[in-house]
């Protein structure tokens, strides 16, 4: 477990790809710079779709959480 | 007791939900067991795909339009007005100006998708769409007059409406340059804001040997942050910047305000079981098409299935039986891949789409049932 504070969530379990990344964009979009967004998604496809984004965004992705039936992708905006 | 089931919106969902009720209810509705009021703020059914056509000046707007009263039974009540407010506990709707509210025993909301262009600066200036009739005209002035330069089409955000068709307006622009002579002094560029060039892997898959052989530029990972119309570039989330000289985006899409409001989901789409098109957030709500927040993309053909199901629940229901029929994902599409040819999906929750081969045979196809598409509204096809 981490002790990150996020500012906002965004709970996208059940959503098919490309549905979390998309959800996790339109938060960062309208976060302010060195906000910390949590991304809850159970879709495997985002453990290699929001590094990527993170990585070609220049956001910085803080943890990834493994949890019983889904993952928790703290995000921060650059 | 009249049971009173009331549709908002008047698209494709609404308008063949209110058929399909008309039709399957057609014993309590002449004994007056129940009644259909279905609620507009437009007297016109709007049928969008057309748009698509307008800038290459092969359609024009009002070859989408018909009057709702045209193609509705009479036995559905078509209330043209605007809700105000949707009250889940009372099961009440109100209505804009001096309209006397009503009470609704089953309530279905089908509002659909509206553009919100101004969540990007610069946008509304900058950039043209063939997602509103307006836009659609606006935009075939321009390709008319355009015969050099960078023609960008960007995807901004998701989910929209008809996920082919930013792949098929690049398509079709493509072959239509060519016709005309004038491919060689335009560059296309298509963005998109994830990774590949479609939100479904397979359709991306498909899609990008095809721009590559026609020779479009793909930018991935684009996510429009502004635009600029002095300069004429558009700038990602993720740093790139682009030079244009024509823009053409799909414009960020939201669903209506009242949905949030009311607490029945996010950003105007109502949060329902994938199968049975239910609210989560309240009793005897339904939301189909655009509005339901299924994962499905926002298509007609979605809209027209769930219509099905909805009208085969609400009968159930009001017979006092249960209520069986579910949704399982259905979602059928036409892609155009230029001015004369066309591939085909076909998919559902569980079997991924396989584009077909593109033919002019499946071209064809898909403008014959944009003709025939008049007997779906009515709830015959």
């Amino acid at each position: 477990m981490t002790d990150i504070e996020p500012d906002d969530t965004v709970d996208a379990r059940g959503a098919a790809c490309p549905g979390p990344l998309m959800d996790l964009i339109g938060k960062i979009r309208s976060a302010e710079s060195g906000d910390v967004i949590r991304l809850l998604s159970d879709n495997d496809q985002s453990l290699t779709d929001v590094p990527e984004w993170a990585e070609e965004a220049g956001n910085e992705l803080l943890a990834v959480e493994e949890r019983d039936d889904h993952n928790a992708f703290y995000v921060e905006k650059a | 007791m009249t049971e009173h089931v009331v549709i908002v919106g008047g698209g494709t969902g609404g308008t063949v939900l209110a058929n399909d009720l008309a039709d399957r209810l057609e014993p309590e509705l002449d004994a007056g067991d129940v009644r259909v009021t279905l609620v507009n703020d437009d007297p016109d059914h709007v049928y969008k795909p057309v748009w698509l056509y307008v800038p290459f000046g092969q359609r024009e707007p009002d070859d989408g339009r018909r009057a709702l009263d045209e193609l509705v039974d009479d036995a559905v009540d078509i209330r043209i007005d605007r809700v105000s407010d949707i009250d889940t506990e009372s099961q009440r709707l109100r209505f804009d100006g001096d309209g006397p509210s009503t009470e609704y025993d089953h309530l279905v909301l089908a509002t659909g998708s509206t553009l919100e262009p101004d969540r990007i600066p610069g946008l509304t200036e900058g950039g043209h769409n063939y997602y509103s009739e307006s836009g659609a005209t606006d935009l075939r002035d321009e390709l008319l007059a355009f015969t050099e330069g960078e023609l960008v089409l960007s995807v901004i955000g998701t989910p929209h409406m008809c996920p082919a068709a930013p792949l098929e307006f690049v398509f079709m622009a493509d072959d239509w340059l060519r016709e005309r002579g004038l491919r060689e002094d335009v560059d296309i560029t298509y963005t998109y804001p994830i990774q590949r060039v479609h939100g479904n892997p397979h359709i991306a898959e498909w899609a990008r040997p095809i721009m590559e052989e026609r020779d479009i530029q793909v930018e991935t990972f684009f996510n429009a942050e502004s635009v600029d119309p002095e300069a004429e570039t558009v700038t990602s989330m993720e740093g790139t910047e682009l030079d244009y000289d024509l823009l053409v985006t799909i414009p960020p899409h939201g669903g209506i305000d009242l949905i949030e409001e009311a607490g029945l989901g996010d950003d105007g789409w109502v949060d329902v079981d994938k199968h049975t098109l239910e609210a989560e957030a309240a009793e005897n709500v339904y939301a189909l098409g655009d509005t339901a927040d299924t994962g499905v993309p926002n298509a007609g053909s979605v809209a027209h299935y769930q219509a099905g199901v909805v009208g085969q629940r609400l009968a159930s229901e009001l017979r006092g039986r249960p209520a069986t029929a579910t949704y399982d994902g259905k979602t059928l599409c036409f892609i155009e891949t230029g001015m004369d040819a066309a591939s085909f999906v076909e998919f559902d929750y569980e079997n991924p789409p396989s584009p077909a081969p593109p033919s002019e045979k499946l071209h064809w196809s898909k403008l014959a049932y944009n003709e025939s598409y008049w007997l779906t509204a009515r709830g015959l096809l």
